[in-house]
């Protein structure tokens, strides 16, 4: 039979233990989960990134719903155990759910600490712990006013970073000398407090706070030698407590935190606890690599394999505020016993010091140039002896006896139990196992299937000079061709950034890459203007003078430089009435040619410039929109007349091509998507030869891809059989924002697809449902703003200079 | 010299151009991101081109037919490919924009 295995909390441990447990014993437990926030589990570590923008909560998720749903766990959001009954096995909710268990895990996490002041109350005093506070701190940003962060720790800082990224004016109040002055020694301390006030954030040291003054809500903060800062919001963030009210109360062992052995149990064999929460051998954990191991441990034990133990290691600290790269590891303060050797280079802002014991590491403090903590980190854990090294220790791993100054060379000289990923602890022997016996050519391979740099990603440069080491020639993203002469990045590695770094202008994604040139030139303007369009269509401002003379008058420039114009008729179809309207516009601008394009719809073609307003807007009157002819963007949709006329039509194909294009025109993609929808497998719309075609079947709707009719030919891959017309169209929009997130501009989808692999595309479409839906939901946000036709807005005013001359000069001269 | 009233500097957008008819044909105006401003034929040395339409990146246009980039300073092609394009010079006073079409204005009168 199936136990009832209960938790209380769903933070990053026991997610994580979730994990290994189902891989493990799939049906081992029935699970229930009971979370205080009303949410699903996501990656605590990643809400500084969501505070500051660079990332959006739902790319923070590690299980969404659908995980849930897939794995048959009930979650109860925002359901709060106030009870243990431990005789009667039950849990009990604040919301009266109570649910009995065979085994119960608490994992309860933390809670901020508060100093206990006047005026802690007050309504603009928050803590920083998850979603809420950060989504508090972002209301509270929106006016621009001034904030102070107690505790200029990890989170402090990385609170006060987030918040002047949004545009607080920031003082970051610390108790101690020295910021950070557990991980760090004072002068690493001192440059970190440089680093972050060249950021424009106040430090305050020996600042001891006395109080929290306002009337109603907070108004500032006041020291013990009275001065008062201004505020209207105060973040404190000046440690965490293990969560351990509920254990005690149901009278568990509890010290520190809640105490475990070694296979995670409580006092209570029926009773696991993990997380901050546990306390094992004495210690307490605030970073989530111990986590993680506990969270092993525990699901070994939940699946019957009791020989796996937790034992105590230490964890770097690193801070993950763009731009200040920090790595400290261990204890470095002064002593009679101990060596130490120090490496400073002022003017690059760098800083190292190794604290030394019998000639064994036992410290290491890094600034400004943090490369070798993983080295230095294995050494220390391993407790190398170092004298024969000694001399040469400080300047980093390719210093050492014979490999040379190749930062390669030093991934190389790497033992196998390395740890990479200080996380997910994952060594080195793992990631090379897995890239050879998956075969995985990918970084997004390897943490899919390692989680190696899954997590606050500082190892990334890492795992990918792993990759190149160990599969040669075939990954080298350093061979990647740049973009243009402006830069030496590739595309993906420009859109990778812009992202990461949350650039949201050309200019910034300009200034922050390094740009050779002031302005770009013709290559890479049209494709950052592209990748900002896709990655922030809400906040992003289109660049038109970046966009090719086409896309900006909405028109195709002819060789005499007159335009042509395709309006959009919908799967094919028209009517006399259209056909009228189109025959008056001809008549009326003296149009010199109209022909029926390879894509069922009518060009008129050789219109000047000056005309184009007064053409759109009598096709506007008659109905018409753009058909973005010109556009790297959605083009037609081609279609057959389908069950409505032909004896052999299986499905509405003409119905479900026009569905299509009323729901994706306008989109911008990285070059030109072509589409048909066939009734049959006869193939009357030429649909296996698109970037995307959907063949109709009795059975249902055969979706194609990655086609080429142009410059290459090549038939279409089958992407999969979906049974409705509705999963077709999401099956085809999720593909198509997919090739929109990840294309390189100008780079066709068969061409994306190859790059890609076909079977990853397929899993990610046609598997994941949690995914695909993700995909769909961020091409129908987009569409929001995309959707707008260009011709009407243009018609009303948008762009006028575009059509008319500045002046006309000379003429009038001559008349006089 | 004989400076001609064009308008304003605002009437071009920044990394844009404009056009000025003449009787000699179009004359296409720049404004560059740092608001300098150049004037040049509105026809490339290629096969005329209107380079009034094409992307301004620094003091140089990118031809929207074939993609000749072409100086805005010396009207010249740039890079491997030959030819040049007149240029004209423009006086900018305050915002207010002129160009000295000389040779133009005596033919025509
Ligand atoms: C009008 C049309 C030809 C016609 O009279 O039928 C046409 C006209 C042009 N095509 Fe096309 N293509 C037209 C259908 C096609 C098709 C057939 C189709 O869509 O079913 C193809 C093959 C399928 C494909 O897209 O690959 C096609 C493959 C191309 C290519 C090669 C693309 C490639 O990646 O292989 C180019 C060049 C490019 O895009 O860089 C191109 C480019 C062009 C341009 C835009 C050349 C240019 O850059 O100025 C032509 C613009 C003429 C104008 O001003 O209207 N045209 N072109 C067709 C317009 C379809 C529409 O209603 O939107
Ligand atoms: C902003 C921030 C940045 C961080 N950065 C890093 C970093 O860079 N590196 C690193 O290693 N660590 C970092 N950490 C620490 C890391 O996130 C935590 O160590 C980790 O999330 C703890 O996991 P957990 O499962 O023990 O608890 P949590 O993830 O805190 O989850 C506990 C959950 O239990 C719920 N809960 C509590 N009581 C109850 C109850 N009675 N009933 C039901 N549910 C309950 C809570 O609502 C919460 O959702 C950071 C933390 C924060 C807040
Ligand atoms: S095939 Fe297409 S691109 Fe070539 S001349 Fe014809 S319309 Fe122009
Ligand atoms: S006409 Fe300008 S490049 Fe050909």
């Amino acid at each position: 039979m199936t136990k009832r295995l209960v938790i209380i909390g769903n933070g990053m441990a026991p997610g994580r233990m979730l994990e290994h447990l189902l891989e493990a014993a799939p049906d081992h437990y029935q699970v229930t989960i009971f979370n205080a926030e009303p949410r699903v589990n996501y990656d605590r570590i990643m809400l500084s990134p969501v505070l500051s923008g660079q990332k959006a909560f739902e790319e923070i998720v590690i299980h969404g719903d659908g995980w849930y749903i897939k794995h048959g766990i009930t979650l109860y959001k925002g359901h709060k155990i106030v009870a243990i009954d431990r005789e009667a096995k039950t849990v009990t909710s604040d919301h009266g759910v109570t649910e009995p268990y065979d085994q119960l895990v608490i994992a309860t996490g933390s809670v901020p600490f508060i100093i206990p002041v006047p005026g802690k109350d007050l309504p603009g005093v928050l803590s920083y712990r998850d979603l809420d506070d950060v989504n508090a701190m972002l209301l509270a940003a929106q006016s621009r006013a001034k904030a102070v962060v107690i505790g200029g720790g990890l989170l402090g800082l990385e609170a006060a970073a987030g918040l002047k990224e949004r545009g607080m004016d920031v003082t970051v109040l610390h108790v101690m000398p020295t910021l950070m002055e557990r991980q760090l020694d004072p002068a690493a301390g001192y440059l970190l407090q440089k680093a972050v006030e060249e950021r424009g954030i106040k430090v305050m040291t020996k600042a001891n706070t006395k109080a929290i003054v306002g009337n109603g809500k907070v108004e500032g903060v006041e020291l013990a030698d009275g001065t008062v800062i201004p505020a209207t919001l105060v973040v404190m963030a000046v440690g965490i407590r293990p969560n351990m009210t509920l254990a005690k109360e149901a009278g568990l062992e509890v010290n520190r935190g809640i105490v475990v052995d070694d296979g995670m149990l409580t006092s209570d064999p029926a009773i696991m606890a993990l997380g901050e929460c546990a306390e094992v051998g004495g210690n307490v954990y605030g970073l989530v690599a111990p986590l993680y191991q506990m969270a092993r441990v525990a699901a070994a034990h939940l699946s019957g394999d009791p020989a796996l133990r937790f034992t105590h290691s230490e964890t770097p600290t690193k801070l993950k505020v763009t731009g200040i790269d920090l790595y400290s590891l261990g204890d470095f303060a002064d002593g009679d016993d101990r060596d130490e050797i120090v490496l400073r280079d002022a003017s690059a802002g760098v800083y190292k010091r190794i604290v030394l014991k019998e000639n064994r590491i036992i410290g290491t403090v890094l600034f400004g140039e943090t490369s070798d903590g993983a080295w230095f980190g294995d050494l220390q854990k391993k407790g190398t002896d170092v004298s024969q090294m000694r001399d040469t220790l400080i300047f980093g791993q390719v210093h050492q006896g014979g490999t040379g100054a190749d930062p390669l060379a030093a991934v190389a000289a790497l033992a196998d139990d390395a740890e990479i990923c200080g996380c997910n602890g994952v060594c080195k022997g793992k990631i090379t196992d897995a890239i050879t016996g998956k075969g995985l050519t990918t970084l997004d391979g390897v943490r899919a299937h390692t989680k190696a740099s899954a997590s606050c990603g500082s190892c990334t440069g890492l795992v990918e000079k792993l990759m190149t080491l160990t599969l040669g020639d075939s990954y080298n993203p350093a061979a990647v061709p740049p973009m243009c002469g402006c830069t030496d990045l590739g595309h993906d590695d420009v859109r990778r950034l812009i992202k990461a770094k949350g650039l949201k202008a050309i200019p910034a994604v300009m200034q922050e890459l390094n740009w050779k040139t002031s302005c770009g030139c013709a290559k890479c303007r049209p494709a950052l203007n592209y990748y900002l369009v896709c990655d922030w269509p809400d906040e992003y401002a289109d660049d038109y003078q970046s966009r090719f003379i086409n896309e900006r008058v909405h028109a195709n420039i002819q060789k005499d430089g007159t335009y042509s114009v395709v309006p959009r008729m919908w799967g094919g179809m028209t009517s006399s009435k259209e056909l009228r309207a189109i025959a008056d516009v001809v008549d009326k601008f003296n149009i010199p040619a109209v022909k029926v394009t390879g894509g069922q719809r009518i060009d008129m073609l050789g219109i000047r410039k000056e005309d184009l307003p007064a053409v759109w807007g009598d096709l506007g009157k008659a109905g018409f929109v753009s058909g973005q002819a010109y556009a790297k963007g959605l083009r037609t949709v081609k279609t057959c007349v389908g069950t409505d006329w032909c004896r052999f039509g299986t499905q509405d194909s003409t119905g479900l091509g026009i569905r299509i294009e009323k729901f994706m025109w306008g989109s911008w993609t990285p070059a030109k998507v072509k589409m048909a929808v066939s009734g049959c497998p006869r193939n009357c719309a030429e649909a296996t030869c698109k970037d995307v075609g959907v063949i109709c079947v009795d059975s249902g709707y055969e979706i194609h891809f990655a086609g080429a009719a142009g410059l290459d030919i090549k038939g279409t891959e089958v992407l999969g059989l979906v049974k409705s017309e509705d999963e077709a169209l999401t099956h085809i929009v999720a593909l198509t924002q997919m090739y929109r997130e990840q294309g390189r501009y100008l780079e066709r989808i068969y061409k994306w697809a190859k790059r890609i692999g076909l079977d990853e595309i397929r899993r990610q479409i046609m598997d994941d449902a949690e995914r695909r839906q993700g995909y769909f939901d961020r091409f129908v946000f987009s569409q929001k703003f995309a959707q707008v036709d260009p011709w009407e807005e243009r018609v009303s005013g948008k762009d006028k200079h575009e059509f008319r001359p500045m002046a006309t000069v000379g003429y009038a001269q001559a008349a006089e | 010299m004989i400076w001609t009233s064009i308008g304003t500097i605002n009437d071009i957008p920044r990394r844009g151009a404009r056009c000025v008819a003449t009787p000699q044909g179009k004359v296409a105006v720049f404004r560059t991101a740092d608001d300098k401003i150049y004037a040049i034929d509105d026809h490339c040395p290629h096969k005329g081109g209107p380079l009034s339409q094409g992307i301004v990146h620094d003091a140089a246009v990118t031809c929207p037919l074939h993609n000749w980039v072409i100086s805005l300073e010396t009207g010249k092609a740039l890079g491997p490919d030959e030819g040049s394009v007149r240029t004209i010079p423009v006086r900018l006073d305050g915002d207010n924009l002129f160009i000295a079409l000389g040779r133009l204005e005596s033919q025509a009168a």
